[in-house]
């Protein structure tokens, strides 16, 4: 059986009776089971996953209606809750955390007859970009194991890539789904913020993250995006997109479209294996008749100083709720003070994670927020107006996702101001709230580079027809595991 | 001088749900954390959904206190530690960056004395913390989340109070407002509470928190402003800080935290959408806006010919105006409004004699109608509205089986008539010389028939018997 294929193919073959449900759900958990020990994918695996395959199966068989998953494995990000099941964030803080309700995205995948194979892997509360932040250990980038798979969704990516699922749901605050995306060549999707509802989704920054979808082709994003979007009365945020279908006329190509390229994105500390992919990248748009120029977006420079300063103040008060009375890890609460038990309680965050409180109660703190938070918003607001502007002008922007190649595990993990500089690309698209997507384009000894397409706002459709048009130019090796 | 200012919590309690789920707003009904659900909670993951009945009730609240109202309102986070506070933030609104609270700068009179409203917020009430065990050591701490996302409007005022009574004026007149606006049981235990800052001459601001009720306030306010007096005749400095009211000791106590050093770190709450309340919007509530306290008084005056003082008390009551409202008719409102001031706002002055007491406005205007058409005498009409109340039944049964009905029947009285002339006979001889006298004849009939004799029958009566 291959389980290689990609979702539509999946739908296809159920749908003709090539394959069962059940014998593909069979056949990936046996797959995780034998390399999951060497990539760490997963958190947690759905011990019902073959039952449940197998009643789709019947459904099918005895002509019931049936939702347009087909029972296809997917894998879910930590931090997005699925009723009776361990929803961690990957932290030690939320050991014991069992969900007592579905996301918004879970309950339309219930529906649709997915199948969740199991909880994927990510840096702790979704702080970090290489997955060396999770509290039960990195994942593995399955082109090469000693590298990082990137983050914070990385557990998606790894899983996605290796064929342990055919496509995964992360969540994306500057990047988190793609840039595992670009470092395990799979296709990384973050929509127009409010497109895809946030319930049940474990905050980081609010104001600025998305649920996104890791799948091994463009058309799968879109057939993901037409499942899990649209307006829900559970996040006042969302948007009503009228049920856009995101895959009819995904092969419109992008003739005549404009395509601004980013020069802030390609300059200092650029691999050059990766500008040369860019440039590359860029001509294979041009051949199907794109019009490629360069553009300077001038606030990028401050982009990342802002979008930490920002995630720092929304997380310290969006992680404040974790002081384990209510729920938690097993922490006996008798005999203890209230300050002085929570204060107790909260030393099972990670480093990184107490990293960013610490910033994020300095930050915003009276006296400090002019020179930091305000002057991160003013940013931001700059930010957007300039994008905005560019967009007048041009249908897409593009940029390498990621500017470094893959590093090695360990490699940066005590220096998180260069770490924090491989956001540089990313960020701008959640900082704006604007729809970017990483494809996978090239190969640099053996270690993936994505290219990152952003659109504006709701042009969510526009931009994976692009996208679509460009992943149709490459020719990538398989993955060697 | 002496300058207060207050910080009035009221709970939205005629709302159907929370600020932002759909667990109740009445939670006093529910087992301790039954009234819960992942967003009240607060369970990582779950979203605030903003009730939008609660912005309009905000706004209407607003509007009545002559706030201004923002095009567009926002909320803020409020970030503190506390064991009520489920997701240690507490969402509210803020007005240091724009005006985007629901309410803006307003007023209220007390008299001739304007009270200036500083802002008005919508916000979310926190958990409820039961203490249990005695000594401090043993003490434990139990946290029921059933009232936790209860709307609440918080209403500021500039400290333009003097004394302890224009703050309980001020409290009377707001709650009576509030009530009569339909947002609010302001008699709900906990549905009104109030801190209160307190300077002297001189002295730095104290607040004051934690107390319990209003006449409470009126207490706490009276006795800070005494310390502090005493303090500042010993050239004592008064420190500014804040205090806790000690409800056993009846005193103001220094709080251990430092509440004024706290840093809430407030910015905006990104999963609420800023608001936008068109003028189109503020129109149609204005004019739903049920008729204001002075209005409805200044009505009763001149259409019904009530006396100001009745109909002061009558207006200012949302319970009394309302069963006025539904009872009266054009003949019979002063009637109405008699009963209800003299009779029976001494019968049911708790929430809780109303409820359980059976009575209605149908009820009312029935009895009205009988004491004008002469059916039953006033004096009858008490025993026969404390039947009402304890049995529900309608008039006219509790007249017949308690007989209360007027004796008009002209046989019957004269016959009393004759027995009250035959026995006063020097009282008839004296109504020759002077006619007042016959008053105290009737008397005697009344007292006779146990004050059931119709007045104007037995005067007739009894004028044409003695032939004056
Ligand atoms: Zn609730």
């Amino acid at each position: 059986m291959n389980l290689k294929i990609s979702a539509l193919d999946y739908i296809q073959e159920v749908k003709i009776g090539n394959i069962s449900a059940e014998d593909f759900v069979a056949k990936t958990i046996e797959r995780i089971q034998s390399v999951d020990d060497k990539l760490h994918a997963f958190l947690s695996i759905n011990d019902k996953a073959v039952d449940q395959a197998r009643e789709i199966d019947k459904r099918i068989k005895s002509g019931k209606k049936i939702g347009n998953c087909f029972g296809m494995p997917i894998s879910i990000k930590d931090n997005i809750c699925i009723k009776d099941s361990k929803t961690t964030c990957a932290s030690k803080m939320l050991e014991n955390f069992i969900a007592p309700y579905d996301a918004t995205v879970i309950t339309k995948l219930k529906q649709q007859d997915a199948i969740f194979v199991g909880k994927v892997n990510m840096d702790e509360f979704a702080m970090g970009l290489s997955t060396e932040f999770s509290a039960y250990g990195p994942s593995k980038n399955p082109w090469n194991i000693e590298y990082v798979p990137g983050g914070s969704s990385g557990g998606s990516a790894v899983s996605v890539s290796a064929f342990e699922c055919i496509a995964s749901l992360g969540s994306d605050t500057g990047g988190s789904v793609r840039n595992p995306a670009s470092f395990c060549s799979t296709v990384g999707y973050k929509p127009t913020y409010g497109l895809i509802s946030r319930y049940g989704l474990i905050s980081y920054a609010n104001s600025i993250e998305q649920i996104g979808p890791l799948t091994r082709t463009v058309k799968d994003s879109a057939f993901m995006l037409n499942l899990i979007s649209g307006i829900d009365s559970n996040d006042n945020t969302t948007v009503d997109n009228k049920n856009e279908d995101y895959l009819s006329g995904i092969e419109s190509g992008i003739e005549g479209k404009k395509i601004g390229i980013i020069k802030e994105m390609i300059g200092d500390g650029i691999d050059p294996a990766v500008l040369s992919a860019t440039k590359d990248a860029i001509a294979k748009l041009e051949g199907l008749g794109a019009i490629c120029e360069e553009i300077s977006i001038d606030m990028v420079k401050y982009s990342v100083a802002a979008y930490y300063t920002i995630t720092a103040t929304e997380a310290g008060s969006n992680l404040a709720r974790y002081d384990n009375i209510r729920y938690g890890y097993d922490f006996p609460l008798e005999g203890y003070e209230f300050n002085s038990y929570i204060s107790k309680a909260r030393r099972n965050f990670g480093p990184e994670v107490t990293r960013r409180m610490i910033i994020g109660g300095f930050v915003p703190s009276a006296g400090h927020a002019g020179k930091y938070f305000l002057k991160a918003l003013k940013v931001k607001s700059k930010l957007t107006k300039e994008i905005n502007e560019a967009f007048k002008k041009f249908d897409f922007l593009i940029s390498p996702t990621v500017p470094i190649l893959p590093f090695k595990i360990g490699e940066k993990i005590d220096d998180p101001i260069s770490l924090f500089l491989v956001d540089i690309n990313t960020v701008t698209a959640n900082l704006t709230g604007k729809p970017a997507i990483s494809i996978p384009f090239s190969n640099s000894n053996g270690l993936p580079i994505g290219i990152q397409l952003m659109a504006d706002s709701m042009n969510d459709k526009s931009l994976l027809q692009a996208a679509y048009a460009l992943e149709q130019t490459v020719n990538l090796p398989e993955v060697p595991i | 001088m002496t300058m207060i200012g207050l910080e009035i919590h009221c709970q939205l309690t005629n709302l159907n749900s929370k600020l932002f789920c759909s667990c109740k707003a009445n939670y006093r009904e529910f087992k301790i954390n039954e009234n819960i659900c992942p967003v009240c909670m607060g369970l990582p993951g779950s979203l605030p959904r903003l009730n939008q009945e609660a912005v309009k009730k905000a706004t209407i609240i607003a509007m009545a206190l002559n706030c201004t109202t923002p095009k567009k309102i926002a909320f803020f986070r409020k970030n503190y530690f506390y064991p009520d506070s489920p997701k240690n933030f507490q969402i509210t609104q803020l007005n240091i960056y724009g005006d985007t609270s629901v309410g803006g700068t307003g007023s209220v009179m007390i008299g001739n004395k304007k009270i200036r409203i500083t802002r008005i917020q919508l916000e979310e009430d926190p958990g409820r913390l039961i203490y249990e065990g005695s000594s401090s050591k043993n003490q434990i701490t139990l946290v029921d989340y059933n009232r936790a996302g209860t709307p609440l409007v918080e209403i500021v005022t500039e400290p333009d109070f003097e004394t302890p009574k224009e703050v309980r004026d001020f409290l009377n007149i707001l709650s009576d407002i509030l009530a009569n606006l339909g947002v609010a049981d302001p008699s709900l235990e906990g549905a009104m509470r109030a801190d209160a800052n307190v300077s002297i001459e001189g002295g730095k601001k104290v607040e004051i928190k934690n107390i319990g009720s209003f006449h409470d306030l009126e207490k706490a306010v009276h006795f800070e402003i005494t310390r502090q007096e005493s303090l500042h005749s010993r050239d004592i400095e008064i420190i500014q800080e804040t205090r806790h009211w000690d409800d056993k000791r009846k005193i103001t106590v220094s709080s251990r935290s430092k509440e004024e050093d706290l840093d809430y770190r407030y910015f905006l709450e990104g999963d609420i959408p800023w608001v936008t309340i068109d003028p189109d919007i503020k129109k149609k509530l204005q004019a739903e806006m049920p008729e204001s306290i002075s209005s409805k008084k200044e009505r009763y005056v001149s259409k019904y010919n009530i006396p100001e003082q009745v109909a002061d008390v009558l207006s200012s009551d949302k319970y009394y105006s309302d069963l006025f409202e539904e009872a009266h008719t054009e003949s019979n409102a002063k009637e109405v409004a008699n009963i209800i001031t003299t009779e029976l706002m001494g019968l049911v002055d708790t929430r809780e004699k109303r409820e359980a007491s059976k009575f209605t406005s149908t009820h009312l205007r029935d009895l009205a109608d009988a004491i004008q058409f002469g059916k039953v005498s006033r004096n009858s009409s008490k025993n026969a509205l404390h039947e009402i109340l304890k049995s529900g039944k309608d008039l006219s049964t509790i007249i017949s089986e308690l007989d209360l009905g007027n004796v008009s029947d002209v046989s019957e009285l004269s016959e009393i008539i004759t027995l009250v002339i035959s026995e006063e006979s020097q009282a008839v001889e004296q109504t020759k010389s002077n006619p007042q006298t016959i008053n105290y004849l009737v008397g005697k009939v009344m007292q006779k028939t146990k004050g059931k004799a119709d007045p104007g029958l037995t005067l007739d009566l009894l004028k044409k018997q003695i032939g004056v």
